[in-house]
């Protein structure tokens, strides 16, 4: 390891010494730096960062991009977005590395896309859902993989506008995912369901949820259908106080997310039936395309893929892509090659918007159910994220120019 | 009227699992006087055990009751024998030193935990399964209720008693309740303290396990449980009064109501709510609800500041030489140098403000940081909402942090010890919190951005010259404080303020001032910071931030003045140099910080000093 950053270091002290000579051998790798809150988050960014491993081991053993071998330089922002600024200031500067990549939430995908656009740098924000990432703060170099917010509210509210009830509550995380989750879903809710009403909001602060008082609050609200957009150990609390206290009986849920199984793995025989839930039923897709994937990751980590896991690896498809088209890792050339670029995910065919450099990954809709004693998703299907975004007049109104 | 009913009770049993951290973290205090960040680890530590030693049982004899209560308590003593390990191999050596570095100390402890946990249970939420007993409610005023935290509500209580009954009919437990009044006297009289301090770190950190098993059936164990306990914890402590176990249970009670409630009536507001209580609280009975002011002051009879003394001419010199560096690195390193450089310098500033406060002024800042966001926020507030440019929101930054030094300070300076840095902790999670849930005024946690300096500054060599001009001239004054008339009114004040007053000193006003030039040197280092990175974000403000300048200068050494600039730059070395490139950062920052506090208790910079005064003949004190 200490011998590999050695030649590093004196690669890219040759390369700031005779840059075009270097260039021209063609040898040293194309570097991507990611960054992501390793630490804060780990059952979600471990099996992103095996995804994205994974798929630059694919990448080099057939031979890397452009001749080149793939390399990923990472960093752990800790969740706070002024690390994760310094961070890529480092990986920029100290690191050489020629792209940005990663970060999970959306305050930290921020900062960081708004520093690429300060040093003019491409950033692949891979997880951060915000919307304002491609739309109201986007710009030139920014790009955005997940299903935003936006457009996973839009694959519920489908859902959620059949069904019959009217007094609708929400519970939320405060912070900027959970409150965009809750603005887009009522908003869109409402235009389809006019006779709908929101009659009680619950804001716990991420992981400090007091799920029994948030649930009798809710309760008390006497309301026919819940909106949950709470994750992690904060969904385990809220669902378990839920249950006992029967706050899910003869009521609708949705619930943004929780059909992924980083989420729903932990709720194990406790798994609600009958939400209506965005994730991913890793277990049930057999396409060959994902079939393919899953034993590839199987056969290299024992363990079976969260949604993470396609994360990371289709953001590192998606930047060799790039790479490869463009011919080149100048990152104006790289920008303009991701702008409508066509790629492969596990989940299917996939575009990266020239629009507002939204990719149109999608996410599986469906309910939840109890198999085995442990949660599945069952009457899913894949919901392609091209077809839950605004129309592109609204989409240009909202993103700056020139971005 | 039901629902209030319900209410209640489900507060009621959140104030039984708050009550059992609490109380062990009280009594700890209360004997030992040390502040035990770990705390919220063992809790942590005694969901996952019990995770691990439930199931076990359970797959072995059946998912019955009983055997969930005897992997409770099993995993309860583990959780306390781990506690006592860390007391005797870790704490026992550093009594002596300064209530902050047993502080930092088990700060170590927890970054080393948190890997540790990470690394043997791995990153999943670990759920326990519940079986159907586990799952029973009972109806009351026509609502489920579940049976679980029914018996949680109960068992608070049953704790309480059990503990006033080991208090008051065991011999330990008046040993106990002796060294929380007087520890002194009660190793005059001849008790073998190692032998009561393990006890009470045994009892504490059972409690603590015990908490953390008894919460499992309701969430799962994860890996954020730690912090997210142990400030409320302390709130609760102090809240309490410190080293009051009936306190601690009024206090769990309170809070957990005011949560209950709080949620139905301001949703949105959830995390201020807490640190309100606290400083209300702290602001009409000082020392908590059934605290007492410590009524001895003899435990500082034994320890002498050593005397400040100008720094000799060598040192000088070699701080203009070392300034010299650094303004010339643009013409000889790359561009990640000069932001290196450009943080060193903030930084520098930052911790020397601190020790303002900390050193001469013998006053224990937690929240540090508050005034370094309030910089930050000074200078990004005032771009958003009044348009200015750069050099006026420069003047901003340490003007907005000194008024709120200030408003802060006047409560802060009427403390001391423990309780004064617990309220600058509730301040400075009061202007976090603000800063995080006050979203339309602040942008909440997607903070501010687009802060970039004037142009004439963009350059990013100007821009280290600015920085290094304002943040070590600012430092330089803060010296210049410290060798003046009004730094000798500040450390006589420190020494013996009862002499200090007689002389004439009005020593509350000489705090507040300190306080207030710290807040506003604080708060130009948040501005600097805040234009060389374009932003600002609440997480300026957190617990970690002021737990990075109490690093900064400890590890430099307090009773220096230059320990600060040594401190800054050694730690700010240490993350760039290793902490950012290792997987397991956490654990190596921990082990730093507990390696520093078991080796060079001077820091950096005081043990350089007692080497150099030796060599010279000086007297130490």
């Amino acid at each position: 390891m200490s011998m590999t950053r050695r030649t590093i270091l004196a690669a890219s002290a040759a390369t700031l010494a005779a840059p075009a000579l270097v260039r021209a051998q063609g040898t040293q790798p194309i570097r991507i730096g990611e960054i992501n809150s390793y630490t804060t988050l780990p059952a979600f960014t471990v099996p992103y960062r095996n995804g994205w491993q994974l798929r630059v081991e694919q990448i080099n053993a057939a031979g890397g991009i452009l001749g080149r071998p793939l390399e990923v330089v990472w960093r752990d922002d800790a969740g706070r977005p002024q690390d994760a600024v310094r961070l890529a200031g480092e990986l920029l500067d100290n690191e050489r590395v020629d792209i940005l990549g990663g970060t999970f939430f959306s305050h930290v995908g921020l900062a960081v896309a708004d520093f690429a656009l300060q040093r003019k740098r491409l950033f692949v924000a891979s997880e951060p859902l915000t919307d304002a990432i491609v739309w109201d703060k986007g710009n030139r170099y920014t790009f955005r993989l997940r299903p935003s917010t936006y457009m996973q509210a839009a694959m519920l509210v489908e859902e959620a506008a059949k069904l019959p009830a009217k007094r609708w509550v929400t519970v939320s995380p405060n912070y900027e995912y959970g409150q965009s989750a809750v603005k887009w879903f009522k908003q869109l809710l409402m235009a389809k369901r006019p006779d709908v009403e929101f009659v009680a909001e619950q804001w716990p602060a991420l992981g400090r949820i007091d799920a029994g008082a948030t649930v009798q609050a809710l309760a008390q609200a006497r309301p026919e259908a819940i909106y949950n957009v709470t994750f992690g150990p904060d969904l385990t609390n809220f669902v378990r106080q839920g249950n006992t206290r029967g706050l899910f009986e003869r009521r609708s849920v949705v619930s943004l997310l929780t059909g992924e199984p980083e989420y729903l793995d932990p709720l194990a025989d406790e798994t609600p039936e009958g939400w209506v839930v965005t994730g991913y039923p890793w277990e049930q897709i057999n396409t060959p395309e994902h079939t393919a994937f899953r034993d590839a990751y199987r056969a290299r980590f024992n363990d079976y893929p969260r949604l993470g896991t396609v994360v990371g690896y289709d953001m590192i498809t998606a930047i060799a892509e790039a790479i490869r088209k463009a011919g080149t890792t100048d990152n104006e050339k790289v920008i303009e090659a991701l702008r409508g670029l066509p790629f492969n995910s596990p989940f299917g065919p996939v575009v990266f918007r020239a629009l507002d450099h939204q990719a149109t990954l999608g996410a599986y809709v469906g309910k939840t159910a109890l198999r085995n004693n442990r949660g599945v998703m069952v009457d899913w299907r894949y919901a392609d994220g091209a077809n839950y975004l605004p129309s592109d007049d609204e989409v240009r109104r909202m993103r700056p120019q020139g971005a | 009227m039901d629902f209030v009913l319900i209410q209640f009770l489900t507060g009621l049993s959140s104030a039984s699992a708050l009550f059992l951290i609490a109380s062990g973290l009280t009594v700890i205090f209360g004997v030992t006087r040390i502040v035990n960040f770990a705390h919220g680890s063992f809790y942590m530590l005694g969901a996952y055990l019990a995770w691990t030693i439930v199931r076990a049982f359970w797959d072995w004899g059946g998912r019955e009751p009983y055997l969930f209560v005897a992997g409770v308590i099993v995993a309860a003593i583990v959780v306390s024998l781990i506690g006592v390990a860390m007391e005797m191999t870790l704490l026992r050596r550093i009594y002596r030193a300064p209530e902050l570095f047993q502080l930092l100390a088990t700060f170590g402890v927890v970054l080393i935990i948190q890997d540790a946990t990470l690394a043997i249970w791995g990153p999943e939420d670990l759920p326990l399964p519940r079986p159907p007993w586990l799952r029973g409610f009972i109806e009351i005023a026509g609502s489920r209720f579940p049976r679980y935290d029914l018996i949680l509500a109960v068992i608070g209580p049953v704790v309480l008693g059990l503990l006033w009954l080991l208090f008051h009919r065991t011999r330990f437990g008046v040993l106990v309740r002796a060294a929380t009044q007087d520890r002194e006297m009660v190793a005059a009289l001849g008790v073998d303290q190692r032998k009561l301090f393990s006890g009470v770190f045994f009892l504490g950190s059972a409690l603590a396990g015990l908490g953390g098993a008894l919460v499992l059936p309701s969430q799962s164990a994860n890996l954020q449980m730690d912090l997210s306990i142990i400030a409320e914890a302390f709130v609760v402590v102090v809240v309490g009064g410190m080293g009051s176990v009936p306190g601690a249970f009024l206090a769990s009670l309170l809070i957990a109501e005011v949560q209950a409630f709080g949620i139905v009536l301001l949703p949105k507001i959830t995390l201020v709510l807490v640190f309100l209580v606290m400083a209300a609280v702290l602001m009409v009975r000082p020392y908590g609800l059934l605290g007492k002011p410590q009524a001895h002051a003899r435990a500082q009879s034994g320890m002498v500041e050593p005397v400040l003394r100008p720094a000799p001419p060598i040192l000088a010199w070699a701080g203009i030489a070392a300034l010299a560096l650094a303004a010339s690195t643009p013409f000889w390193a790359g561009a990640y140098a000069l932001t290196v450089l450009v943080e060193l310098a903030v930084f520098v500033l930052f911790a020397a403000s601190l020790h303002l406060m900390m050193g001469p002024g013998g006053v224990v800042s937690f929240g540090h940081a508050a005034y370094f966001g309030l910089g930050a926020y000074g200078a990004a507030l005032g771009l958003r909402y009044l348009a200015l440019p750069m050099e006026a929101g420069l003047v901003m930054a340490p003007l907005f942090a000194g008024l709120f030094g200030v408003v802060f300070g006047v409560f802060v300076v009427r403390l001391s010890g423990v309780y004064l840095a617990m309220l600058t902790l509730a301040f400075a999670q009061i202007v976090w919190a603000a800063a995080f849930q006050w979203v339309d005024i602040t942008g909440g946690d997607n903070g501010i951005l687009g802060v970039w300096p004037s142009a004439w500054a963009t350059n990013k060599s100007v821009y280290l010259w600015l920085s290094l001009a304002l943040c070590i001239g600012a430092t330089m004054l803060l010296r210049r404080f410290v060798f003046s008339p009004f730094g000798y009114g500040l450390r006589a004040a420190r020494d013996s303020e009862l002499r200090a007053e007689a002389i004439g000193l009005d020593t509350a006003r000489l705090r507040l001032v300190a306080f207030t030039i710290a807040a506003a040197a604080a708060g130009l280092a948040g501005g600097v910071y805040a234009y060389a990175k374009g932003s600002v974000f609440p997480t300026y403000i957190s617990i970690p931030k002021s737990v990075d300048a109490l690093l900064m200068v400890l590890l430099g050494g307090v009773q220096t003045v230059t320990g600060p600039i040594v401190g800054a730059i050694a730690y700010h070395g240490l993350f760039v140099g290793i902490l950012q490139t290792t997987q397991y950062w956490r654990a190596a920052l921990g082990l730093s910080i507990v390696l520093l506090v078991l080796a060079f208790p001077l820091g950096i910079a005081g043990f350089a000093r007692a080497r150099w005064e030796r060599a010279k003949g000086l007297e130490a004190a």
